[in-house]
């Protein structure tokens, strides 16, 4: 296949940055888009050139490091797949691509297609876990967790952190990842105790982190690789409400 | 031998750990204050340590090279963990875990050690569940279970497909509360570019800033490296793109010991390389053998034909007919050579011809496609979306993959390597896993690394520190080390050759695969070594790295990383070519059985070789630690 990619290039956070066009020729159907992506670094390398940046590193749609802006959207046309495991079977010889970072202001550019996600991790650190040390767990099945209610902490626990979420919204809300994170431990057991004030600590953190708020578009919900589903969002809400009401603010 | 105290403890194999604790001096939470810990890693060994050190008080430093700690490459474990809590009530104990691990391991790993982490691995995953980990249940709301390859108990726990995933997050979510207590200061996006020692002693790193290629120091009373393993010296592996073998190798450049560099595990069921421009390889979780069953052609004539259209008579099921008592669920070493061998006798199926069918239709047919659905579905979509075919109607094909290393830095009981202050944990070190690892066992190793074992063992050093000074990071011993640093990365800027860093990666992985792969021969062996010499220079006088040392510059990253592949391969060679015998993951053509088998020897190496490094382009030294059997009866594996 033949392709003209057009590439998002800016060499750092306050540099400003544009759409930079490259032609590739010899690609492979069966060659995922990042090994195309590093066919074409491969290549501007030897014509004297510096390569594209992008994060990525399991390639295997788990980890959640690699996030590229195809065509309009994150990880590209193929449903519930991240870019890493997009393959290019799925676009056309003569195709022309647009590729670009992760849009919010909450996920400033680093460089080229890389972002800083980092307001994620601090929305975590707010309050997205249990507080229990090591060595202060009881037997694992001490207590029992009905399989419905444990496979439905999973579905919401298997969010990969990327930033889709964040960057299909319109908004730039991160409730779709915030509320995966809050759904996962305020359905368990084990995450009861702290239910209430994970929930405020964590959208506290997440307005702080500038990202929008969330209309109900649901285009996060079908943008992200990992089908997380906006019900998680509607849990969130209750949840935040119930702790409002509860006076724990 | 003094340099080889491995500091076993006396007493009985089962009451080593338990008197270890109960004599360890303890540091005081005000003391602790003082005490300043560097741990580069932040995978299930980095952060199960980080967390668990700062909730006992120490201050940590973490650091990592991706963007964010919940990234490493623990994250893509699939199958599970192991943990000899015997809720199936099918005689599992720790014993038991303990004898599986050392058999399995081919009789080349330190009885006290295994002995250890098969006695934390109940607490394991305990801690887990408490955390959020959310484990596969039964109709009951218990914790189930599931058999990996190369034992006859159920004592695999799971999260799906993605337990890797869920118990990093759990220890993720463990340290991030650690950094928002500010115990844990957090490095993302830094790499570990040296040791720095003064006066024989750990006392801190050298990082550089991969977001401005800023060049930093931190200084601490002990570093721990929880680097994870060296696979992509292969080039093409399961691991995630950035594991490397860096922090390992500069720790052996300063005179940590690394031990058993050629035992490398290659699983049995990744899929298919497909063609030159693929960076990486994919595993389908060994789990897939609990009811995926293996076979090819029994003639050649028939490699060709669609499998629907080869005869239930035609189908040669190798594992089962070769290994009737384990069949399907033989250790990975064990199916990865049968795999070979068929396809070596041309009854190799797929277009390449280098590939075995992993065929789910019986089970399908038993079980119904939705129970076959709940245990593996995200495996069978990833295998769909990778190769376009669907796996519940056409068989998988599978090949084996270089995955894991067993081998990695020398480590004594307490995990401090030869250097005092300097501690490897996870699948940096080399210590439990002996010449062949069970699966869901490394996820096992990496957290009972960081929650149980080295929160006692670091106290033990960090006890005689406690009116030690803040570590000077003017000391010269920084400076020369930072010097070093930044000489080598201008080096790299500067060559401004004519071919890739992906090139020469690419090259050595051929030359490593071919020669120093699953199977292996001296002949080959020594040709690798002096291909690899050649290789290396090349590189340092042809590379081209673009761009500055002072900005982010992914390809520098990476020639750093394949510079030290090129040193670490040749060790690897060496270290096959000095070990005359077959044991585990490292098969020596010379070396087997009548059957073909791997046939160790055991009266001249049942030891560990622990290479000690003696300048650039010198021969390095090869020391031994004698393995001492006092519990279990060394035998030839058998899975028939
Ligand atoms: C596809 C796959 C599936 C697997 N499935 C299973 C399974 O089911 N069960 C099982 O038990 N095991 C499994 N394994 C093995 C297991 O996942 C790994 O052995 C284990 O997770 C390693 O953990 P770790 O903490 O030692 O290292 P890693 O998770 O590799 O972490 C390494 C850390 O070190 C950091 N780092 C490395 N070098 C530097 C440097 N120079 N400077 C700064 N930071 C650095 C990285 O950023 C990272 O944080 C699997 C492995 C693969 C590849
Ligand atoms: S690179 Fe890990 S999810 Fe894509």
């Amino acid at each position: 296949m033949k392709l003209t990619l057009n590439i998002w290039r800016q060499a750092s956070t306050n540099a400003s940055g544009s759409m930079q066009a490259y032609k590739l020729d010899g690609v492979d159907e069966d060659m995922s888009f990042l090994e195309m992506m590093d066919m074409l670094n491969e290549q501007i390398i030897r014509d004297g050139g510096e390569p594209v940046e992008f994060d990525h590193d399991c390639r295997e749609g788990i980890c959640g490091m690699c996030s590229l802006y195809i065509n309009g959207q994150p990880h590209g046309p193929s449903n519930l797949t991240t870019t890493c495991q997009l393959h290019m079977r799925s676009f056309q010889d003569g195709d022309t691509i647009d590729i670009e970072p992760w849009r919010a202001s909450a996920f400033p550019v680093v460089k080229d297609l890389v972002v800083d996600r980092s307001a994620f991790d601090r929305i975590i650190q707010a309050g997205g876990y249990i507080s229990v040390n090591t060595g202060n767990a009881v037997d694992a099945n001490a207590v029992p967790v009905e399989k419905k209610t444990a496979d439905e902490a999973f579905d919401a626990a298997a969010c990969i952190g990327c930033g889709a979420c964040v960057a299909a919204c319109k908004n730039a809300s991160a409730a779709l990842f915030v509320s995966a994170k809050v759904s996962h431990l305020a359905l368990l057991p084990q995450g009861d105790a702290e239910r209430k004030s994970r929930v405020l600590k964590m959208l506290d953190q997440m307005d702080e982190e500038g990202f929008g708020s969330c209309t109900n578009t649901g285009a996060c919900e079908a943008e992200c690789p990992k089908g997380i589903s906006i019900t998680n969002i509607a849990r969130m809400n209750r949840e935040y409400m119930s702790a409002s009401i509860f006076g724990e603010k | 031998m003094s340099k080889f105290d491995s500091k076993v403890p006396a007493g009985a194999l089962a009451d080593k750990w338990t008197q270890y604790k109960s004599e360890v001096p303890l540091v005081s939470p005000n003391n602790k204050r003082k005490l300043d810990v560097i741990i580069v890693g932040t995978g299930l060994a980095g952060a199960s340590a980080a967390a668990t050190l700062a909730e006992l008080g120490y201050n940590v430093k973490a650091f990592c090279f991706q963007d964010s700690p919940r990234r490493a490459h623990s994250i893509a474990a699939q199958g599970g963990i192991n943990a000899a809590k015997n809720y199936q009530n099918d005689g599992d104990s720790n014993y038991r875990l303990f004898y599986d691990t050392i058999k399995g391991g081919d009789y080349r790993s330190r009885e006290s050690n295994v002995h250890r982490l098969a006695e934390v691995s109940a607490s394991i995953i305990d801690q887990c569940v408490a955390q959020g980990v959310p484990f596969a249940r039964d109709y009951g709301g218990l914790l189930t279970n599931r058999s990996f390859g190369g034992v006859l108990v159920s004592r695999t726990f799971y999260a799906r497909g993605q337990t890797g995933q869920q118990l990093l997050i759990g220890a993720y979510s463990a340290l991030s509360r650690q950094i928002a207590s500010g115990r844990v200061k957090m490095y993302n996006r830094h790499e570990m570019l040296d040791v720095v020692k003064i006066n024989g002693e750990a006392k801190g790193i050298i990082t550089r800033n991969l977001i401005n290629g800023k060049i930093e120091r931190h200084g601490g009373h002990a570093v721990l490296l929880c680097t994870g393993g060296y696979g992509n010296v292969f080039f093409l592996s399961t691991n995630a793109m950035g594991s490397n073998v860096t922090a390992a190798w500069k720790a052996y450049k300063k005179g940590a010991y690394f031990a058993n560099p050629c035992f490398t595990q290659i699983h049995p069921t990744c899929i298919p390389v497909s063609g030159h421009n693929q960076s990486k390889l994919t595993l389908m979780s060994e789990s897939l053998r609990n009811d995926g069953r293996v076979w090819v052609p029994k003639r050649k004539e028939d490699c060709g034909k669609h499998p629907s259209e080869i005869a239930e008579e035609d189908r040669d099921y190798y594992l089962e007919r070769i290994y009737p008592s384990f069949g399907n669920l033989v250790p990975r070493d064990v199916a990865s050579r049968a795999a070979l061998y068929v396809t070596n006798e041309g009854r190799g199926v797929g277009k390449t011809g280098v590939a075995v069918y992993l065929d789910f239709s019986r089970a399908i047919k038993e079980q119904g496609k939705n129970r076959i659905e709940e245990k593996y579905g995200n495996l069978f979509e990833m295998y769909q979306r990778i190769t376009d075919e669907n796996p519940y109607e056409v068989p998988m094909r599978i090949f084996p993959a270089v995955h894991y290393t067993m081998g990695g830095l020398w480590v004594d009981y307490e995990l401090s390597t030869s250097v005092p202050g300097l501690y490897a944990l996870g699948e940096a070190n080399f210590s439990d896993h002996g010449a062949n690892r069970l699966g869901a066992s490394a996820l096992m190793q990496g957290l009972a690394d960081g929650y149980f074992v080295i929160p006692y063992t670091v106290g033990n050093y960090l006890s005689k520190k406690i009116s030690d000074p803040k570590v000077d990071i003017n000391h010269a011993a920084f400076d020369e080390a930072e010097n070093a640093v930044r000489a080598s990365l201008d080096k790299l800027i500067n060559i401004n050759g004519s071919r890739t860093v992906d090139d020469f990666h690419k090259k050595l992985g051929k030359i490593m695969w071919e020669k120093v792969g699953m199977s292996r021969n001296g002949e080959g062996l020594r040709w690798a070594i002096s291909e690899i010499q050649k290789l290396r220079k090349e590189f340092w006088e042809d590379v081209r790295v673009p761009g500055t040392k002072d900005s982010k510059n992914q390809e520098l990253e990476k020639a750093g990383r394949v510079a030290d592949f090129l040193e670490l391969g040749e060790l690897m060679a060496r270290d096959a070519l000095a070990r005359e015998e077959s044991a585990g993951g490292h098969f020596r053509e010379e070396y087997r059985t009548e059957e073909g088998e791997a046939k160790r020897n055991d009266e001249d190496f049942t030891h560990v070789a622990a290479w000690e490094y003696t300048g650039d382009n010198q021969e390095p030294i090869r020391n031994v630690e004698e393995l001492v059997f006092e519990n279990v009866e060394l035998k030839t594996r058998s899975y028939k």
